[in-house]
């Protein structure tokens, strides 16, 4: 019998603080194991929101920064302009990337910068208790939308992928799912290929991850995955949103 | 086959829902944490990996 | 050393530059632009070196942020309303115990103010400004050759403590043009191996960050901070005196207000009124020690300022009420005129 499935090195060995169902862990593993694979431990500094994964720094033993709410981007600007052999991963949540952070994560991307974004999509607020995002659905029911989320009042959501594939610099840009066994494997091929073009200086890449949040949405794990099927996916489709360097084939 | 840590499992039953075999169930005691642990029912395995993919606490080491 | 005929902004540039600060991130706004056109000439062709044009005063200090944690230096400057909103970016450095030097090149306020200078910004540099327990060191200079110098020095003290140093200048010392002497390089050499952000290769992973969740854990962080600032306190305080030795009148004035204050100093010693200068060059540490030195002597203090007095709060905490401390002040770009202090002195002698 061999061992064909294991924690990967970068990742420690602390019990994660996340929730029963949460997609963070998934991710975080993921991303610990695309690291392993193209080997870049050893220059890598991840960056921590603020938000349920502002401890991602307890997890990775590799360098860590955690920035501000929002800002990461511009702190991931700083990092890479500061040592370009460096492997910067911005890890972000909707609140952080979609609302505090817009400003940032336009910018980053429209200057092309050369390093990986991780955006965590929810569709609402983790650590502060379940409070509407900016990529809350129409109707859902959150601690501040407890009618629903009304347009009149508060918009609609933001499609991020959509919206960064409008730039002509950002590199690759894909959203992906957590809900199957395609779509996690999906999610991990999009993050190691992410990271791939971070070491190949192709430019900024940009990976959206839906995650399910079962605390916040009010369900236990396996409803969470139902309803992410059944609502999330609709309103954000998974797919590759660039795959090209500025001004080639759109996608 | 498959192994679970029942101390790191907080009992989210993902790993049920994807198993194509059916070989991991719930269990009926509590972990040191408070949580119903996932089992590994000792029935085939095949090593396809869904549950490790999916466990969002690396609870699953998998042989084959 | 050949001397230069440079515009303060620029002086204060190049210093950054011959200091290793090749990496520029800021974002346009009077009175201190012509800082941000010369990083965008000079950077370019430096090897290393980085002009970044931010979106935001927010983003560029969280760029300077990324920059510093990786052990490298970085500058951004800004005036009044920008570092308004670089407050929380500076409370994470300082939090983080992060170098950096942030130059304010200061102008009319609150609000829009106007773009005229103004010596507004004292309490937002030396009390806080950024939320929770940290203080910054806190230079101004007074002359171009002083914009350079204490770039310089700012970049030593940032380093040499791990926090940030800011410098205030008001918007007269930005735009005027004086004869500045550099040197061909300044010493970058401190040690940052133990925390710098270079992957984690061969060694223990750093991590860099300001959340320390636990009580305990929370005040033992602060208490280590202010162990810091009692160091600080201790060696690293600088001003300079002017005629104080018999000095019966103190005047305390800083940035371009002390070279007006000269001129009113030697105007009253003409008519018979002994008067003196302290001119502090840090503001943060402040030079209490000598101003208490001097209420033992001195019959009162003026404290002159480009604002509606705040300095003025410092110098009367130093004096303790040994001696009464008054204050003369002109706001909206006005500079005092030496007639003015001389006025205002004769007032209360």
């Amino acid at each position: 019998m061999q061992k064909v499935f294991e924690r990967p090195k970068s990742l420690n060995e602390k019990p994660f603080h996340y929730c029963p169902g949460c997609g963070h862990g998934i991710v975080h593993r993921m991303l610990a194991e695309a690291i392993d694979e193209l080997g870049l431990h050893d220059r890598t500094v991840l960056i921590s929101p603020v938000g349920c994964s502002v401890f991602a720094y307890w997890y990775f033993n590799t360098d860590n920064v955690q920035a501000a709410h929002g800002r990461a981007p511009a702190v991931g600007t700083g990092l890479k302009r500061a040592n370009p052999d460096s492997i910067v991963i911005s890890y972000q949540g909707d609140g952080d990337l979609a609302s505090s952070g817009t400003a940032e994560i336009i910018h980053a991307a429209a200057r092309g910068e050369n390093f990986t974004v991780i955006f965590i999509n929810n569709a609402i607020y983790g650590m502060t208790g379940g409070q509407m995002a900016p990529t809350t659905l129409v109707g859902q029911t959150s601690s501040t939308s407890p009618y629903g989320r009304d347009p009149k009042f508060a918009g609609h959501p933001l499609h991020v992928s959509e919206l960064l594939a409008t730039l002509k610099a950002p590199r690759y840009i894909e959203r992906t799912s957590l809900n199957n066994v395609v779509n996690l494997t999906r999610t991990k091929r999009a993050i190691k290929k992410a990271l791939d073009l971070q070491q190949k200086g192709e430019g900024f890449t940009f990976v959206e991850v839906l995650a399910m949040c079962p605390t916040n949405w009010g369900v236990d794990p396996s409803e969470a995955v139902d309803w992410m099927e059944s609502s999330l996916m609709p309103e954000y489709p998974i797919g590759v949103f660039r795959d090209a360097r500025p001004g080639e084939a759109k996608s | 086959m498959i192994t679970i840590s029942e101390d790191r499992c907080k009992g989210c039953s993902l790993c049920v829902r994807v198993c194509p075999t059916h070989v991991i169930e719930m269990g009926k005691h509590l972990n040191a944490k408070g949580f119903y642990p996932a089992v590994y029912t000792g029935g085939k395995c095949t090593a396809c990996k869904a549950c490790g993919l999916i466990c969002p606490d690396i609870c699953i080491e998998i042989f084959k | 050393m050949m001397k230069v005929l440079m515009k303060g902004n620029e002086a204060l540039s190049e210093a950054a530059i011959r200091s290793g600060a090749t990496l520029y991130f800021g974002y346009p706004i009077t009175p201190q632009n012509e800082v941000g056109e010369y990083m965008s000439r000079r950077l370019p062709t430096i090897p290393g070196g980085a002009y970044i044009q931010a979106e935001t005063e927010v983003a560029a200090i969280n760029m300077v942020y990324g920059a510093v944690s990786t052990g490298r230096r970085a500058l951004t400057t800004s005036s009044s309303p920008g570092v308004s909103l670089m407050m929380e970016g500076i409370s994470y450095l300082a939090g983080a115990e992060l170098p950096a030097v942030i130059v304010n090149i200061m102008r009319g306020g609150p609000g829009l103010g106007n773009i005229n200078p103004e010596q507004a910004d004292y309490f937002q540099a030396v009390k806080g400004g950024g939320h929770g327990s940290y203080r910054l060191t806190v230079l101004s200079p007074s002359s171009v050759q002083e914009m350079a110098d204490l770039v310089v020095l700012a970049f030593d003290l940032a380093d040499k403590y791990r926090n940030p140093v800011m410098v205030i200048a008001d918007g007269n010392l930005g735009q005027m043009m004086e004869p500045v002497e550099l040197a061909e390089s300044y010493p970058n050499d401190h040690d940052r191996s133990s925390w710098a952000l270079t992957g984690a290769k061969g060694r223990e992973n750093h991590t860099i960050t300001s959340i320390f969740l636990e009580a305990d854990e929370m005040e033992a962080h602060v208490h280590h901070l202010y162990a810091k600032y009692a160091e600080i306190e201790k060696a690293e305080v600088r001003y300079e005196e002017y005629m104080t030795e018999d000095a019966d009148v103190v005047l305390v004035a800083y940035g371009i207000v002390s070279r007006v204050v000269r001129t009113a100093v030697e105007q009253l010693r003409e008519q018979g009124i002994k008067a003196g200068m302290v001119r502090p060059i840090t503001l943060w540490p402040f030079p209490k020690a000598v101003l208490q030195e001097l209420a033992q002597r001195a019959r009162f203090f003026l404290s002159c300022e480009m604002s509606m007095g705040q300095m003025v709060e410092d110098v009367m905490l130093a004096v303790n009420g040994q001696r009464p401390v008054y204050f003369y002040g002109r706001c909206g770009g006005h500079v005092p005129t030496p007639a003015e202090i001389v006025a205002e002195v004769k007032k209360r002698v």
